[in-house]
């Protein structure tokens, strides 16, 4: 079945330089040097990626992050914590809004 | 895919024959040749450079059957090295001046001439290593093995693939974190990786699964953390090591459905640097019944010396090993991807 999105189209990323060049360029140093050890070990900058790529449902960023967090020295417990993070900022920011909610309420009713 | 209580042998298995396993690997699929990309450090062809280690294989009996053993050792294997072959060895060793003797299996413990033969080694004044699995110092009538070795200033290298039982017990078997820090703490105990004693205790690092190891001194430094903080325990080194694509992880890599994208992986990873000082170029591998290898991978694959070199050791002439054009395939790219991999860790 015909889907929009295909595993091996994470391979053909490189190809989003055609068109824009100079751009890809200056994304893939930053991109680069952003994942190199700093105040944060590569392998926690990964865990971190890997909550984000649950935050923003991306398939490919899973698939390329899970490896990554292994090939990182990371485990199960520690991706799986950093999926729980990820999943605890989405729903409490969801939650968080019902004190919109509460506020307008508290507003309307007697 | 669960832990075997067998080799593969023992269940007649198709990967069990080193021919079935050459098909799979050297099988072009449209991945490049080694020998092509070989070329890519800037030499025409894998050759030896000296030999610094000798790795004697003792034997393919082992007490633990991990998911990844590229010898597909485990209890049912027979094949044991005997006091004879020991001999051919020490000859040859005596006439050279490899400084290194590096013991590996199997479990080379369980070889009943282990300690007669790491003796002997000793009386030639040789650097010593044993590859130790830790659960058979552990085991019932080996308890005074942890002390000969410490005795004899055995460098000891060790797997253990994580620093917490999940992933170790997965790979090697259940219980075998527990065990192996027991034995840890003995080693430690008998001055091993403590400062001023000289006895080294190193352990090794390989992927649980289809995929390349960590950085080596990040790993490195969150072993000696983990380990300390837990268990008390205390190491050298952290050697990171590639899996290889034969044997029983080969079995593993087409059963999960990994073979291709695995091999893709190692190939796309090629690291000329990693390449140029790979651990063939200082090795002589000796198999458990004195046949003469570039690795202990070829030895596995029955890819003996070739191009004019000894093919047993009983015909060792030093000379004619130098210089030797190294046996080469597909597996080969398992030691060169990423930060390299050898027993002593990345080359890169």
């Amino acid at each position: 079945m015909e889907t929009y999105y295909n595993p091996k189209d994470l391979a053909k990323f490189a190809e989003m330089s055609e068109g824009a060049p100079e751009l890809w360029k200056k994304f893939s140093s930053w991109y680069g040097a952003v994942f190199e050890d700093g105040a944060l070990t590569a392998r926690e900058k990964s865990l971190i990626a890997l909550g984000v790529a649950h935050a923003v449902q991306c398939p490919y960023c899973i698939d390329a992050y899970t490896q990554d967090c292994l090939e990182k020295g990371a485990d199960l417990d520690q991706m799986t914590e950093a999926v729980h993070v990820a999943s605890a900022i989405r729903g409490g920011a969801s939650l968080v809004h019902g004190v919109q909610m509460k506020n307008v309420n508290s507003k309307l009713t007697m | 895919m669960e832990i075997r209580h067998k080799s593969m042998k023992a269940f007649g298995e198709t990967l069990a024959d080193s021919k079935e396993q050459l098909k799979i690997i050297n099988k072009s699929n449209g991945i490049p040749l080694f020998d092509e990309k070989y070329k890519l450090t800037g030499e025409e062809y894998l050759k030896t450079d000296k030999i610094e280690f000798m790795q004697i294989n003792l034997g393919k009996m082992c007490n633990q059957v991990c998911k990844h053993c590229h010898v597909d050792a485990g209890p049912d294997r027979k094949e044991i090295m005997t006091k004879e072959t020991m001999q051919l060895c020490l000859d040859a060793l005596a006439s050279s001046d490899i400084p290194t003797v590096d013991l590996t299996g199997g479990a080379p413990e369980l070889n009943p001439n282990f300690k007669w033969f790491a003796d002997e080694i000793k009386k030639l004044n040789r650097h010593l290593i044993v590859r130790s699995n830790l659960t058979i110092l552990e085991a019932n009538g080996f308890d005074n093995h942890t002390k000969f070795m410490a005795d004899h200033n055995a460098e000891i290298i060790s797997s253990l693939p994580y620093y917490k039982a999940s992933f170790t017990d997965k790979q090697r078997g259940e219980g075998v974190f527990q065990k192996s820090i027991a034995a840890m703490k003995k080693l430690n105990s008998l001055g091993y990786a403590k400062e001023g004693t000289g006895l080294i205790f190193n352990l090794v690092y390989n992927p649980v699964g289809a995929f390349l190891p960590a950085a080596q001194e990040s790993l490195e430094r969150d072993y000696k953390r983990e380990l300390q903080k837990n268990f008390d325990v205390y190491f050298n080194n952290l050697y990171t090591i590639t899996n290889m694509p034969i044997s029983r992880f080969l079995d593993y890599l087409i059963a999960s459905n990994n073979y291709d994208s695995y091999m893709e992986k190692l190939v796309n990873a090629f690291n000329p640097a990693a390449a140029k000082n790979v651990m063939c170029k200082f090795t002589l591998s000796v198999s458990w019944d004195g046949y003469l290898y570039d690795c202990d991978f070829n030895q596995m694959l029955d890819l003996n010396l070739n191009h004019g070199a000894p093919r047993h050791i009983k015909d060792f002439n030093e000379d004619k090993l130098l210089n030797r054009k190294i046996i080469t395939g597909q597996h080969c790219f398992g030691c060169t991807a990423g930060a390299g991999s050898s027993c002593g860790g990345a080359t890169a």
